[in-house]
């Protein structure tokens, strides 16, 4: 299905979003996720199915003031 | 000693992370600085670069506290969603809560910061909020459950200095026993020794650090600036005055005339 990743059209196999996230190379990193604009918990990923066009924000520590 | 929440902190400088020339700079600079605090913030992630988790590696090593920032967040559900990724990815329920209200100044809305805080503080955040000096805001601030005030100097990266002087000396004289870090706006080591002078607990330097020509120089001038600010402030500055009072004693001034 196609999906938004960070803004980016992204083709992916994984059904829920801790496969995504494999899928997608995040696999092992530190990172913050967020489906459709929801917070997702890292608990929570693999019980998170995604839906075709679902919008995924991953994040990850950055320089900040 | 400053107490933020229900931690002691030796320092009085907390240290933003952004815009430094490298990596390897930034570290020197918060060495040098003292900092035991350092802002961070989260954004996008590639799977390919993964430039965050090397940079999280670096802030890690130095062995800070980290404050997590929502930058860059313009609504309130941002803010708090935000937070809520921080809170997961840094391990700390601290968050420098920002809310802008406007691109120009980027001056904090400051109803939408209100009310993202008491949506934190009731979920059990220790919230940092970025404000102006408005001492109706600061009260519904504390109200709201947040127990430091994060006053802003004038805008962010302008390095202007304590802009409002009158409104920040009002602010700190209206909540003397709240921890009050001046935040945003200080350009050069005099404006955070001004802001220690005046009773401030503490100040939040960046881009002021991360723009110098010599950022490790200038981490140290501002580490002296604070302590020096402080140690003004404990030993009770004079009055101003409007006219001359002469230093040296009048009495027993010889006759040469």
């Amino acid at each position: 299905m196609r999906i938004l990743v960070n803004g980016a059209s992204r083709e992916i196999g994984a059904a829920d979003l801790g496969a995504a996230l494999d899928e997608l190379g995040y696999g092992g990193a530190v990172i913050a996720t967020a489906v459709n604009g929801e917070f997702v918990p890292a608990a929570d990923r693999p019980a998170s199915r995604l839906a075709e066009g679902d919008r995924i924000e991953v994040l990850a520590p950055m320089q900040g003031g | 000693m400053l107490r933020l929440y229900d931690t002691e902190l030796r320092s009085r400088l907390l240290l933003g992370t952004a815009r430094y020339p490298s990596p390897s700079i930034l570290t020197e600079a918060v060495k040098a600085s003292g900092a035991q605090v350092v802002t961070v913030s989260l954004r996008r992630e590639s799977g390919g670069e993964r430039a965050g988790q090397g940079f999280w590696s670096i802030v890690r090593d130095l062995g800070v506290r980290v404050l997590p920032n929502t930058a860059g967040c313009h609504s309130v559900k941002e803010a708090v969603t935000t937070a809520h990724m921080g809170r997961e990815v840094f391990g700390t329920s601290w968050v420098k809560l920002e809310v802008i209200g406007e691109d120009e100044t980027l001056q904090p809305d400051v109803f939408g910061l209100v009310e993202a805080a008491r949506i934190l503080c009731s979920e059990g955040f220790e919230v940092f909020p970025y404000t102006t000096e408005d001492l109706i805001v600061a009260e519904r601030l504390l109200e709201a459950g947040c127990r430091v005030l994060m006053p802003w100097a004038s805008p962010i990266g302008s390095g202007r200095g304590l802009n409002n002087l009158f409104g920040l000396t009002a602010l700190r004289a209206r909540f003397p026993e709240v921890p009050l870090v001046v935040d945003a706006g200080i350009g050069v080591p005099s404006h955070a020794a001004q802001a220690l002078e005046l009773g401030f607990d503490a100040v939040l330097i960046n881009t002021a650090v991360s723009q110098a020509r010599d950022p490790v120089g200038m981490a140290g001038a501002f580490a002296l600036a604070v302590e020096a600010g402080r140690a003004a402030y404990a030993a009770g500055p004079m009055e101003p005055r409007d006219l001359a009072v002469p230093s040296t004693p009048l009495i027993g001034k010889a006759f040469l005339g």
